[in-house]
């Protein structure tokens, strides 16, 4: 269970985050609100790589499904936030649980083609049913509420929501079901053999890092007022990866600090150049050929050093 | 729908698959052999599309020569890229090799801005054959004809190069038991090179043939390669025979979609490949998946 300084560190964190619109400048609030979400995204997937040892090459379709169903509830059927965000998370929830059931069939290399082959099809759904998602123009215009309409309320909001998400995935991660999923991904066939459904574990894990998936999908749709197909691709799932990857799977907070460092590196790199994906393919490349365990991992390392000397 | 019409678009699905098959068996081959899914596959079939590009109109060279350097110039890019750096990989998790290859596709596709710009190219029929062969009832293109002709060439000496001749039978053993191999004497790592090399060439040379039939456009390379791994999945990965069987479904259904169902025909491969995974999660020649 969380330790005091977990909890004290944690505390600090979000009310150092509350601070951030009083500094006054729009820029740093929309930059700590698009980290917040993509942290939150990371994370997500993060319970099933990180901790259940499945790469799932499809994770944009969840997102984009929270994204897209939150965005058309608001605004085609005029529900109200309250019930539209939880229908959104049920939905993004609903359909992982059903993708799940018949990807966990699978393992490895197997598994990660058949998300991305769900994710396709899902942005394949999102591109042709134009009536409905607004197809390759996207759904624009989002209806918001007017409580947070602004940005400063709507950073606080994703603050709020973004906190909870990640306190309850930590929750999810550090209890029994969690450690049972380490288990799986450390000896799959040894996990089985102490009676654990491993199926069913994995397909447990699955829904629930696509219905916190979905959840940051509805933040991040409502953030931009538009969903667009570029979302759902899977180079979108790509980039996510990269980001739980770049800050180490093997630890809780690794993919926070993943996406972060990788979203603010984005959004300055754009700044100067218009070759983003060179950045992204180098950054890549020292990911796979030098730093395999993240910036955790490199953190780790170095103080072990420190330590020995 | 007339025969005629049925005819015409049986044959131009068949020319899709033929080429389909080409792109698709190297990226095939090197899953076999190396384990690696290669996302930069696609990648190296725009290279090869635009290479031609190059070759065939700014130079006016003609158009086979084209297909040539398309081949070769992937092969030695494929050749570098596997000895400097992907060669480390192969004993890392599967995860690392994945995300190699995606860095190679985001590297590329800057490249490729670079050199090519981001307009949009065409290729024209090489010389003789942009007619048509009449048949009485319908008139087939000669172009689309000559990619039925050779999908089944490549497949027949793909399969006779691997299940026939001796460096064939290394390629498979390599594909069991890499240690043995090596204690035998064979230079394995050299085995997976040439392996890299040639089912990225594969990637050129549809790259090359597809040219004439379609627009040059930044982008498609992610296009392409979703269709292969649609393509490699369903007729499981690592067949050659499974990526024909699936290259020709794939081919079909994309084709009378587009007559049918025009609206839904992107959607519909991912639709067949859902079906056949839910039935045949190894695809339908796979073999389910052993330890590795």
């Amino acid at each position: 269970m969380p330790q005091r300084r977990h909890l004290i560190a944690s505390a600090i964190i979000v009310l150092l985050l509350a601070l951030v619109p009083l500094a006054g400048s729009r820029y740093a609030v929309d930059l700590t609100t698009e980290v917040m979400i993509y942290a939150l995204f990371a994370l997500s997937l993060n319970v099933l790589i990180g901790f259940t040892g499945n790469i799932s090459f499809g994770h944009a379709a969840y997102f984009a499904i929270g994204g897209y169903a939150c965005a058309i509830l608001l605004t085609t059927y005029g529900w109200p936030l309250a019930l539209a965000l939880p229908a959104a998370v049920v939905l993004a929830g609903l359909v992982a649980a059903v993708v799940g059931y018949f990807c966990v069939r699978l393992t490895q290399i197997y598994f990660a083609m058949l998300t991305l082959a769900f994710a396709m099809l899902v942005w394949g759904v999102a591109f042709k049913w134009k009536e409905v998602t607004g197809g390759d123009d996207g759904f624009t215009g989002i209806k918001m509420p007017a409580m947070i309409a602004h940005h400063v309320g709507y950073f606080y909001f994703t603050l709020i929501v973004v906190a909870a998400g990640i306190a309850a995935l930590w929750v999810i991660c550090h209890s029994a079901f969690g450690l049972t999923l380490v288990a799986i991904r450390e000896n799959s066939q040894r996990a089985g053999f102490i009676g654990v459904d491993t199926r069913h574990m994995r397909w447990a894990a699955f829904t629930v890092a696509g219905t916190f998936g979905g959840l940051a999908g509805a933040l991040f749709g409502m953030y931009h007022r538009g969903m667009y197909i570029e979302n759902a691709f899977w180079t979108e799932s790509a980039q996510v990866l990269i980001m739980v990857l770049l800050g180490g799977i093997y630890s809780f907070i690794g993919p926070i600090i993943g996406a972060a460092v990788l979203h603010l590196l984005q959004t300055f790199t754009n700044q100067y150049t218009p070759y983003w994906p060179t950045v992204l393919g180098l950054i890549l490349l020292v990911i796979v050929m030098v730093l395999p365990d993240g910036l955790i991992g490199l953190a780790r390392r170095v103080k072990a050093r420190r330590g020995r000397s | 729908m007339t025969l005629t019409m049925f005819t015409l678009n049986a044959f131009y699905g068949l020319a899709l698959a033929m080429n389909m098959f080409i792109i698709a068996s190297g990226l095939n081959l090197i899953f076999g052999v190396l384990r690696v899914i290669n996302f930069a596959h696609g990648m190296f079939y725009m290279f090869g599309a635009y290479i031609t590009f190059t070759v065939a109109k700014t130079w006016g060279a003609p158009f086979f020569v084209g297909v040539l350097a398309a081949a070769v110039a992937l092969g030695l890019i494929a050749f570098v890229v596997e000895r400097l750096l992907l060669r480390h990989l192969y004993d890392k998790e599967h995860l690392m090799q994945l995300l190699f290859t995606f860095a190679l596709v985001l590297l590329m596709s800057d490249a490729a801005k670079m050199i090519w710009g981001t307009d949009q190219y065409s290729v024209g029929y090489p010389p003789g054959m942009g007619g048509a062969v009449n048949l009485g009832f319908v008139m087939l293109p000669q172009y689309q004809l000559f990619l039925c002709v050779v999908g089944p060439l490549i497949a027949v000496a793909m399969w006779f190069v691997v299940d026939r001749t001796r460096w064939g039978r290394v390629v498979r053993a390599a594909t069991q038991d890499r240690e043995m191999l090596a204690s035998l004497g064979v230079n394995v790592p050299m085995v997976y090179a040439a392996v890299f090399t040639i089912g990225s060439a594969l990637a050129g040379v549809g790259g090359a043939l597809a040219a004439p039939r379609i627009a040059l456009v930044p982008g498609m390379d992610a296009t392409i390669i979703n269709e292969c791994f649609i393509i490699v999945i369903i007729g499981g990965l690592g067949n050659m025979w499974g990526s024909f069987l699936g290259a020709l479904a794939f081919g079909f259904v994309v084709q009378f979609g587009t007559v049918l169902a025009p609206n839904w025909q992107d959607v519909l491969p991912y639709v067949l490949m859902l079906v056949v995974l839910i039935i045949r999660p190894w695809g339908l020649l796979g073999r389910p998946e052993t330890g590795h």
